[in-house]
């Protein structure tokens, strides 16, 4: 369809043509955007989609009678059913459309949690959790007077894995965590703690706001019953979330907002909700961003979820051998160094705060997120109070590499 | 730059907070549009204000709306206040030292009355970003807060 024939071979400079935001300076150095884990760049393709859909196709979906609703809701559902293959999901009544990968952590822990998680219960979360898979399960855990543990995490940033057998108990009713950490880049062996959470019959969440973009998922391999991620960080608008919910579980769940279209009849008295997934889907939702949200998944197939990941490991692979080739590498502490990560490096540098470090690299055209990253207890456990990310997509090259390895050596020098 | 002594107790007169800010301009101005120098010259001018003790280090004395962590110690010496500050980013702290080098050792009602127009002038909003000058407006109401207090005294 966008006829890029990318699938080729895998060329970053024909990628790059394709996101207009990247091609700028800023103070008057080229932009290097190493900030993907907060949120990616869109291709002019989604772009176009959106713009397309608001110009032609633009009408409220579900139930309307004339074309262009008819058009706007086969466009949404399209991208169910993307959405449902990128994933692995057995089916599409399987894909909920939320404000974003919070949105859907909500969902679950009000909706399950109200219906399946009683006083005296456990929930498990691990200790580098991002903030959105942290508060919503307190709020929960204080709402059911439930109980909340954490896995411990090592010093080098991983789960510590012989803790769970003894966390993991009947008592535990949920366990909700990260695929991928934000702030470390660890990718954590969640198919062990998801087989581990079944034989004690939790149910697990998965996060997969960070892996989504740079794995492929399947979602009937890892077996998980829920996993939620956000289209923003994927190449995709923002304001759009998935959450993937087995069947089953779904269909066994109250609905968690009241409002339109979550409904099939509605009495003054009483109202029969919709069945899944449409029950989760109260109100108008996000139509022409869920629906440009089917090109950005088209463009990862097409550019290919495995030649994203090489690529991705290659950058991470240089910059972690060029700061290690700079004399002043005594003064850069890199902090999370699993084996098994996505391209996230954090990193810290002796004498200088990371808010400094993050102003003195965007003043190099240089962009970086710096501070805790929505992970204080991790912050916490490694006792600090945040760290300098730099983060890559598809598009980065190794010439930006280069240009923030740089950088960092002008600050240590 | 020479920033002018934050004891001076000779100038009794309104015009010292424009000359001051003048100074701050002109030295602002050699350094054009270079982003990089204007934040090494900002973090040299933090490095040069003593740190506060640590006792000074205290909740009262948090800044709260910045990023960093900010504290600003005061005393009051006849109708005069010399303030202190210090900061856990480099770059804040010597943002905050535009702010004592200003306002520190002034007189209460002509802190009460100063227009800090070098703030404009020199860019700090482009410069920081709109969050952290949210942060740079805390600083600065703390202090004139400070001396609202102090005049009712």
């Amino acid at each position: 369809m966008m006829n890029l024939a990318l699938h080729h071979k895998f060329d970053v400079q024909r990628i790059r043509e394709q996101f207009p935001t990247l091609h700028q300076t800023i103070h008057g150095k080229p932009l290097a955007y190493l900030d993907n884990a907060a949120t990616t760049h869109k291709p002019q393709v989604v772009l176009d989609a959106l713009n397309y859909f608001y110009q032609h196709d633009n009408a409220n979906v579900h139930r309307g009678m004339h074309t262009l609703a008819t058009r706007a809701t086969e466009a949404l559902e399209t991208t169910r059913r993307r959405v449902q293959h990128f994933i692995h999901a057995a089916n599409p009544e399987e894909i909920i459309f939320t404000a974003g990968a919070t949105a859907g952590i909500n969902l679950v822990a009000s909706s399950y949690g109200q219906a399946f998680v009683q006083a005296g219960d456990e929930v498990i979360i691990s200790h580098m959790e991002h903030h959105a898979n942290i508060v919503p399960w307190q709020m929960l855990c204080q709402a059911r007077l439930a109980q909340l543990k954490v896995i411990p995490i090592s010093e080098t940033g991983e789960l510590m894995m012989s803790a769970l057998e003894n966390l993991i108990t009947t008592k535990t009713k949920v366990v909700a965590i990260n695929h991928v950490s934000n702030t470390l880049g660890t990718i954590n062996p969640i198919k062990e703690v998801i087989m581990q959470a079944h034989a004690q019959g939790a149910v697990v969440v998965v996060d997969a706001a960070q892996a989504a973009p740079h794995l492929t998922i399947d979602v009937q391999d890892l077996g998980c019953d829920f996993l939620v991620f956000s289209a923003h960080k994927a190449y995709g608008p923002t304001g759009v979330g998935i959450l993937y919910g087995k069947k089953e579980l779904l269909d066994a769940m109250p609905p968690y907002q009241g409002g339109g279209t979550m409904n099939r009849q509605v009495t003054l008295e009483k109202t029969i909700y919709s069945d899944t997934p449409y029950k989760f889907e109260a109100g108008t939702p996000n139509v022409a961003d869920i629906v440009a949200f089917q090109t950005a998944l088209a463009f990862i197939s097409e550019v290919g979820q495995v030649a994203i990941s090489t690529h991705e490991q290659e950058l991470l692979n240089h910059a972690y051998h060029q700061l290690s080739q700079l004399s002043q590498l005594s003064k850069i502490h890199f902090i999370g160094t699993s084996p098994q990560k996505i391209g996230i490096i954090a990193f810290l540098i002796d004498g200088m705060h990371h808010l400094d470090v993050g102003m003195l690299l965007d003043a190099q055209g240089i962009a970086v997120r710096t501070g805790h990253s929505c992970t204080q207890p991790l912050m916490d456990r490694l006792g600090i109070d945040g760290v300098v990310r730099a983060s890559f997509a598809m598009y980065n090259t190794l010439e930006e590499v280069e240009q923030l390895v740089a950088a960092v050596s002008r600050l240590v020098s | 730059m020479k920033l002018v002594n934050q004891g001076c107790m000779t100038d009794t007169h309104n015009n010292l907070i424009d000359k001051i800010q003048k100074e701050i301009i002109a030295a602002f101005q050699v350094l054009a549009d270079d982003r990089e120098a204007m934040l090494y010259y900002i973090m040299e001018l933090g490095d040069k204000m003593p740190s506060l003790p640590d006792h000074h280090k205290t909740e009262q004395n948090l800044i709260k709306g910045c990023m960093s962590t900010v504290w600003l110690a005061y005393r009051k010496q006849a109708d005069r206040l010399f303030f202190e500050a210090d900061s856990n980013t480099a770059i804040t702290k010597g943002l905050i030292s535009l702010l004592v080098s200003v306002l520190s050792g002034q007189r209460i009602k002509h802190i009460l009355q100063a227009n800090l127009y070098f703030t404009e002038q020199i860019g700090i909003n482009q410069l920081i970003g709109s969050q952290r000058s949210s942060g740079f407006n805390s600083m600065l109401k703390r202090i004139k807060d400070i001396a609202f207090a102090c005049q009712a005294q």
